[in-house]
């Protein structure tokens, strides 16, 4: 029909579509060696670091499954403390019926995965906005149910029965090599989800939700099992928490500052990557070992640094990086290479004259 | 007896919890702006009144002359800065950027005054005190004052609505923005009168639970907008004597609550709210089923 | 090309070389226009032509990626919509876009609000159409869709505005009412307005414009009075079937030719 935009005809073999701009393998290997490294850390390095560590490793755990629900699904959730509160009370539970912890954890993530089921059923109507308090509500209301019960320590909390057989170092090792598990786990769940069909449903949804549900994509069930495996992550978290702090108390599990960590880290490192919540977690972790003699401000400092980034660099840390680097670690996203870039390899830069077009598909805003 | 006693209070502590949740719907329902941070800002309002009552030795009952005006000059500087900028990079920035903003008002809180739970007590003004109907039911005063502010600020509000030139602008703005623009009306302007109002009312709610109650840095979240959030949903979102309902129903659920177990109070309402949310989603008021 | 540049005025609106985006895909290519006082300058073209992103960039709603929108002779490009409307540039958007939840009255208050000093009243809105008064307390949800669009012309006309611009106004309307509504043009025009307006009806366009432009894709193929095109004419610029409208921005055709004229 219109002459006016006839562009030449292009033959299909000229465009090129991959995942990154260079070869993702060396990441894979590079990751394995990290992780290889780390497992050995217990016999290397004082039990003070690894306990850190594995402070770290829940914060990291949470930090990715906030992200996986805000950042890809867009579900801003405040009420996760909700799964970190229950999955340290099943933790609790299968101990006083004489399951060692090490073994309840799996098992009481899935059952937060469970309990997340009935819990998205309730509040998946309501709007963004709405959706955030209604699960804070449900986070609390879980928690003044379960203070009712003096067998699990009613409202001041319980020790973790279990473990006091345990060599103190050797618990150490233990934990931190179960939370090792269950951070890589994590990390490799969500790689995994994004790249798959899940990833582009979660995309085409982002872009056009009734562009989405028309083509035949099942958008609620999509967000309900983020929804839950975020819960599992969560629960995991949660049980991990409890083992390392050999004590359950609703206050210090249920409490919405998990929430809050959790947000601020992903936000700080990066909405939407998989590498910006692990920066985001190694920052909080830093902040709070530096502020920590001095009460709240930590919370205050990393709030406000929250805040600046989500209105100025909501890319965060990583994205900055990314930005001047060009690199993605673990890349959900596609790059289209059509023919004139193909003859000039090296890095491109943004804006008109751009070899790679590059269809991010992380992030809801990025 | 004791039941007719606790439903009374249930219903009077309804009118308090519509105070809470008239500023949260009302800034839904013009800027689409869930303000995480409103029970904060409620409890700013009743430190704020507590700083002003110590240092100018004014009654309880009259600080909220000088706070509800403060506090809805707060809300037009704050939304036409911080929450504007917000809103210009989307609804997810805006929920971060309210709930960061409750993070660090009630870590604020801690950091600088302190942990301790403080009341605004009555003083010696004519609401202490209670009447009786018979030998069971009790009725504080306060708490009947509260109901009919509460009533009050409700009909006010939808007068100004109905009525002024001012709340008509508001409602087109709310309606279609871009209309609004095109018909002259400057809607970052108009948000931040909405936001001044919502202020206002949540300064008053924070000056009447503090007089009623004890208040703390954490009762912005704990209570005011968890209770405001389940008032708005069980009367259905969007009506403004809708909430009132709500409230009243939350607050009989929980006396109900309270007189079969004295700690089941607060789950009490919880349960009805999450009844609601399982059964008529949109609420009590709400006509049809929203998708 | 002439008598619209002969007298010397200076045009009450001007669009210079103007660039749109949306997103990645240019939507307007170097568009330039020029509208007299007094005129009814219609823009016709197809669907995704860029006529409503070229009324929407010069109420404000859009921001251009280059060129200048000038009104009065003054630069407006970075003005404020809400200000652009306060000036004299009042736009009745596509889909007419009332307050739903306003009745037809507040409606008109509305557009009231921020009115210059005019002719227009919501009186004399009520005299124009003549329905309209007794269902004034109706909510604008409850008309039919040309009722809604005199409301909205309304809203528009109380503005008082000196350059009315008119976003499809045929959209969803049955050709009855829609040759109702455009026959109400002389009575506006002879308070003193000057109108811009989209059409994708293109007869209608024809019958009511002192000119025209028909955009092809985001640049203009066609520009002149309608005595001046044939039929032939405008049906090449619509649909682009020219080598030589396709490969620059030149418009087609531009004001009178010989040929044409005698037929």
């Amino acid at each position: 029909m219109s002459v006016a935009t006839d562009t030449p005809a292009r033959s299909e073999e000229n465009f090129r579509v991959t995942r990154s701009r260079r070869n993702v393998a060396w990441t894979g290997a590079g990751a394995l060696i990290v992780v290889v490294v780390l497992a050995l850390f217990p016999y290397i390095v004082y039990s003070g670091t690894t306990s850190l560590m594995v402070q770290a490793f829940i914060v990291i755990t949470l930090a990715s499954m906030w992200n996986l629900l805000a950042g890809y699904a867009g579900l801003v959730s405040v009420g996760q403390q909700a799964f970190v509160g229950l999955g340290a009370y099943f933790v609790l539970l299968l101990a006083q019926h004489s399951l060692s912890p090490f073994g309840g954890l799996p098992l009481a993530a899935i059952g937060c995965g469970v309990a997340a089921v009935p819990m998205w059923w309730l509040i998946s109507r309501l709007r963004s906005g709405y959706f955030a308090i209604a699960t804070w509500v449900l986070a609390t209301a879980i928690m003044l149910f379960i203070e009712r019960f003096p067998s699990i320590g009613g409202g001041t909390g319980m020790s973790l029965p279990g473990l006091s057989g345990y060599d103190p170092t050797l618990l150490i090792a233990y934990t931190y090599w179960i939370g090792l598990a269950v951070t890589v786990l994590s990390l490799v769940t969500v790689y995994v989800m994004l790249r798959g069909r899940i990833g582009l449903v979660l995309t085409a949804i982002r872009d056009d939700e009734v562009a989405a549900r028309s083509s035949g994509a099942r958008v609620g069930l999509a967000r309900m099992l983020v929804y839950v495996v975020a819960a599992v992550g969560c629960g995991a978290a949660g049980a991990l928490l409890a083992i390392s702090q050999l004590i359950v108390q609703p206050g210090a599990v249920f409490t919405v500052q998990w929430t809050a960590i959790m947000a601020f880290a992903v936000i700080i490192g990066g909405l939407g990557t998989i590498e910006g919540p692990i920066i985001g977690a190694i920052v909080y972790i830093i902040l709070q070992r530096t502020l920590q003699s001095y009460d709240a401000w930590y919370l205050i400092v990393l709030g406000l640094v929250a805040i600046g980034v989500a209105l100025f660099a909501r890319r965060g840390l990583w994205g900055l990086i990314d930005d001047h680097l060009n690199i993605r670690l673990f890349p959900v996203g596609y790059w289209l290479w059509t023919p004139e870039s193909s003859s000039r390899p090296g890095p491109g830069r943004r804006g008109p004259g751009r070899s790679g077009i590059r269809a991010r598909r992380g992030g809801r805003h990025s | 007896m004791a039941w007719v006693n606790a439903i009374i209070q249930g219903i009077l502590t309804g009118g308090l919890y519509a105070l809470f949740a008239c500023g949260l719907s009302l800034m839904f329902g013009v800027m689409k702006v869930v303000n995480l941070a409103h029970g904060d800002l409620a409890v700013i309002g009743a430190y704020v009144a507590l700083g002003v009552i110590t240092v100018t030795h004014i009654p309880a009952l009259w600080s909220f002359v000088i706070v509800v005006p403060l506090m809805a000059v707060l809300g037009y500087v704050l939304q036409r800065t911080l929450i504007q900028a917000a809103l210009d990079r989307g609804v997810l920035i805006t929920l971060l950027v309210t709930f960061g903003l409750s993070v660090v008002i009630e870590s604020g809180l801690l950091q600088f005054i302190n942990a301790d739970s403080h009341s605004l007590g009555v003083g010696e003004s004519i609401v202490t005190g209670s009447f009786s109907i018979g030998s069971q039911i009790q009725i504080p005063y306060l708490l009947l004052l509260i109901f009919a502010v509460a009533v009050v600020v409700l009909l006010g509000l939808q007068y100004f609505l109905s009525l002024s030139s001012y709340g008509r602008m508001i409602r087109a703005v709310a309606d279609d923005q871009e209309a609004a623009q095109l018909s002259g009306i400057d809607y970052r302007h108009v948000f931040g009168i909405a936001a001044a109002i919502a202020f206002g009312t949540v300064a008053l709610a924070g000056i009447a639970y503090g007089m009623y109650s004890q208040f703390s840095p954490t009762t912005g979240t704990d209570t005011i907008l968890l209770f405001a959030f389940a008032a708005v949903v069980i009367g259905g979102l969007g009506s403004l004597w809708g909430t009132l309902l709500g409230g009243i129903v939350l607050g009989v659920a929980q006396q109900i609550g309270a007189q079969i177990n004295q700690a089941d109070q607060v789950l009490a309402g919880y349960l009805v709210f999450l009844l609601v949310l399982a059964v008529r989603p949109q609420g009590l008021t709400a006509r049809r089923a929203q998708s | 090309m002439s008598e619209r540049t002969d007298n010397g005025g200076t045009p009450l609106l001007e669009v210079r070389d103007l660039i749109v985006h949306h997103g990645q895909l240019r939507a307007l290519d170097r568009v330039s226009l020029r509208v007299f006082p007094g005129e009814v300058y219609a823009i016709i073209g197809a669907n995704g032509a860029g006529k409503s992103t070229l009324l929407r960039t010069i109420a404000g709603l859009h921001q251009p990626t280059d060129g200048a929108i000038l009104y009065d002779g003054k630069d407006m490009t970075k003005v404020r919509p809400e200000r652009r409307a306060t000036r004299g540039i009042v736009m009745v958007p596509e889909g007419r876009r009332l307050f739903g939840s306003l009745t037809v009255e507040e409606n008109l208050k509305v557009g009231a609000a921020y009115a210059r000093k005019g002719p227009w009243t919501i009186e004399r809105v009520y005299e124009l159409f003549a329905w309209m008064k007794d269902r004034r307390t109706q909510r604008t949800a409850q008309l039919s869709g040309g009722e809604q669009q005199s409301v909205a012309i309304g809203r528009a006309l109380v503005a008082n505005p000196r350059v009315l611009l008119l976003d499809e106004l045929s959209l969803g309307l049955a050709p009855v009412i829609v040759q109702r509504i455009y026959a109400m043009l002389p009575q506006i025009l002879s308070t003193g307005l000057t109108v811009l307006l989209v059409e994708q009806d293109v007869s209608q366009a024809l019958r009511v414009a002192s000119h025209i432009q028909c955009l092809l894709e985001g640049h203009t193929t066609l520009e002149g009075r309608p005595s001046e095109v044939t039929a032939e004419q405008v049906e090449a610029a619509y649909f682009g079937l020219s080598r030589a409208a396709a490969e620059g921005s030149e418009p087609l055709w531009h004001g009178s030719t010989p040929s044409s004229r005698a037929s």
